[in-house]
């Protein structure tokens, strides 16, 4: 982990240690201590967790490779129902979920090849309609595909779907060893926080990687990219069909937290919810995307605890629904930033020279 | 020969209103390069503006068709409003930023549209109030004959209107000259005197008013008013821009109309071909898949809004620069 550490911190290896042993702590202290305020919480924080992931999965297609993806939810949703398909009662199948997430990951890749291959040699503007088309098409066919064959239970969606099972430890239960309950959504959290640390080893890595270093030329100038002898369409091509497969994972993990799914839960709102976070916190940024995300996850949800009662308060009735000022925020969010802090609130060093606009005409 | 005559109509009156908004799309993609992806939601405010001034002036004593007059003639300028306050506010400071910005800047702006919109129409399906009674004229004889309505009629006229009406503007006008000279080389266009900040909003707000029509004319065709009607209309209406070659005033009418032409058609006779009881006749395999239910269609009609995306992958790989258009650059 060292050459990602700032100068200052390398010199130090007592305060790292004990930086790092205090993370830790608070890491694992937290879904016990959220669990007193209720289990909601910890629902709450995974569901954070999730986004976290995904929001991972766009950066390495937004942030490094700079393409705009707007149908990011479909590889979401190819992940969610592959999932659900192979482990509900709907097929009467039950396979484990480490056989399941590798084969969303692999299908939800294939997706993201058979999208990218025609469009990725166009400019920037087509895959983000391209993109935009796909997750609209996807969710048409989940919404439809229950006839004439009931392959996804159309708008009904699929439940009762298996929690996953790790070893004799089922996250749908709650275990109690002695007095100590673990009960299911703070096994979920270490689940996904296991997840989520190897997602972000794996990023670090790949950012400081041959192929990091040629998305970002790639983003920076395609044409000085090309003559230094990158491969553009193929290198484009797998920063896609990456951040598809981060996806397909974070999609098989919701199935199986969330037990039931729809095609409600897959539409361009929460695309674009995604995306708000990728550029919020950084586009190419790990810990700014990972703050982005943290942040837009909360945030709504203490706007709805506090917005809707102040309304009721002062108001006598609702004038706002959280949701639409959700939505709002999103809007503005992507807006504001773009306009005033275009680099996001982590910005990565590269990223922020480039984002920001000079007068030497370098601009296309 | 019936049901393809009905398509045929339906198919033309749609792509009539997706050519109208794919002008919206094209003219300023042509002139900056840039997907105005709020474009949707500016034709959903015209239908909303419409809609409420309607309802308004409806017991008022006011001749229905003047009521209709008035509502487009306050959706026009709604929409010019919104149209220049967005590049105004979210495109024109980001103009020589690299492209990703507004791209991005564009959907925020689309989110905030539509979800102001929420908050001021509400979340529901809105009945788009008939003011004109609908009159349906058969087509032939038989029994079984097409039809047309007279807002269908009164649809195409508009729309033919009005493209010819921005063909006019663009082809034969000292705006339209500056337009052009704007969309060639922005700079050197200044050099001449030309003001591209005045030009590029002209540009914006043309294309909003034109969208301001056009949302009037989908409420009433389809008699209902959303705050999310505009996400798929302006989606089918880039794919029709794309189609016909963006940039292209000519592509985007002809695009348009056959994006129109394919969903009706696609939504009218999917269903038949794909039903696998009418395939039994051809391929005997399929007997056993064939129940009591004659209806086993595996693509309904409810596929359609998905040709239109299908239509762009197509062309995008075999004809990126699209039917009219000339041969775009591959920069990223």
């Amino acid at each position: 982990m060292t050459p990602y550490l700032p100068e200052r911190l390398r010199k130090k290896p007592l305060v790292l240690a004990i930086g790092v042993a205090m993370i830790v702590i608070a890491l694992v202290a937290l879904p016990f201590v959220l669990n007193i305020a209720g289990t909601a919480w910890v629902r709450l924080t995974n569901f954070a967790i999730l986004f976290v992931l995904l929001s991972l999965g766009l950066n390495i297609v937004v942030g490094f490779a700079g393409l705009l993806d707007l149908g990011y939810i479909a590889f979401f949703a190819v992940g969610a129902y592959v999932y659900a398909l192979l482990a509900s009662p709907h097929f009467g199948i039950h396979l484990p979920f480490w056989i399941i997430l590798p084969i969303g990951a692999m299908l939800a890749c294939l997706f993201g090849v058979i999208l990218g291959a025609p469009t990725l040699k166009l400019r920037g503007d087509y895959l983000a309609i391209v993109t935009l088309g796909f997750g609209e098409i996807i969710r048409i066919f989940m919404n439809n595909l229950s006839e004439p064959i009931n392959l996804t239970n159309g708008p009904k969606g699929i439940a009762t779907i298996d929690s996953i099972k790790l070893f004799s430890l089922d996250f749908g239960r709650t275990t109690r060893i002695g007095d100590f309950a673990l009960n299911g959504q703070i096994k979920y959290y270490f689940f996904l926080l296991a997840v989520l640390v190897i997602v972000i080893i794996i990023n670090l890595r790949l950012q400081n990687s041959r192929i990091g270093r040629a998305w970002e030329a790639i983003r920076e100038d395609e044409l000085a990219a090309r003559s230094m002898g990158i491969n553009t369409t193929k290198l484009k091509l797998l920063a896609f069909a990456m951040g598809a497969s981060f996806g397909g994972v974070a999609g098989g993990v919701f199935s199986s937290i969330q037990g039931f799914i729809s095609p409600e839960s897959f539409t361009l709102t929460e695309s674009v919810m995604i995306l708000a976070m990728v550029v919020l916190g950084g586009m190419g940024n790990i810990w700014g995307v990972v703050l982005g995300a943290l942040l837009l996850s909360f945030v709504p949800e203490v706007l709805r605890y506090t917005v809707e009662p102040a309304q009721h308060a002062l108001f006598g009735r609702q004038l706002i629904e959280a949701d639409v000022l959700r939505m709002l925020l999103f809007g503005f969010a992507m807006v504001l930033m773009m306009l005033y802090r275009p680099a996001g609130l982590l910005p990565s060093a590269v990223r922020k020279r480039e984002l920001t606009r000079d007068d030497a005409g370098d601009a296309a | 020969m019936d049901i393809f005559l009905q398509q045929l109509v339906n198919g033309l009156t749609l792509g009539c209103v997706y050519a109208v908004v794919a002008l919206g799309y094209t003219m300023v993609y042509g002139i900056i390069q840039l997907i105005n992806f709020a474009h949707g939601e500016v034709v959903m405010i015209g239908a909303m503006v419409a809609m409420s001034v309607i309802l308004g002036l409806a017991g008022s004593g006011v001749p229905p068709l003047a009521i209709v007059l008035i509502a487009v003639l306050a959706a026009i300028p709604a929409c010019m409003a919104v149209g220049y306050l967005v590049e105004r506010v979210a495109y024109r400071p980001l103009r020589s930023a690299p492209r990703l910005a507004p791209l991005i800047t564009a959907i925020g702006v689309s989110m905030i549209l539509q979800h102001l919109a929420l908050l001021i129409w509400g979340r529901n399906y809105i009945p788009f109030p008939q003011m004109v009674k609908t009159q349906t004229f058969a087509l032939s004889n038989s029994e079984t004959a097409a039809t047309i309505t007279n807002v269908q009629i009164a649809i195409m006229l508009l729309s033919i209107a009005m493209m010819a009406g921005l063909i006019t503007l663009v082809y034969r006008t000292r705006i339209g000259i500056a337009m052009r000279a704007v969309s060639q080389r922005p700079d050197v266009a200044g050099l001449m005197g030309v003001s591209s900040n005045s030009v590029i909003s002209f540009t914006f707000v043309v294309g909003a008013g034109l969208g301001a029509i056009a949302g009037v004319m989908i409420g009433s065709y389809y008699g209902i008013a959303h705050y999310q009607m505009g996400f798929l209309l302006g989606l089918k209406a880039f794919c029709a821009a794309v189609l016909g070659g963006i940039g292209n005033l000519g592509g985007a009418v002809l695009g348009g109309i056959l994006i129109g032409l394919i969903e009706a058609f696609g939504a009218g006779y999917m269903g038949d071909l794909t039903n696998v009881c009418t395939l039994n006749k051809f391929l005997p395999g399929f007997a056993g898949l064939c129940g009591a239910n004659s209806n086993m269609a595996v693509f309904g009609s409810s596929y359609k809004d998905v040709f239109a995306f299908i239509v762009l992958i197509l062309v995008l790989v075999f004809r990126p620069q699209g039917l009219l258009g000339e041969r775009v650059s591959d920069r990223a």
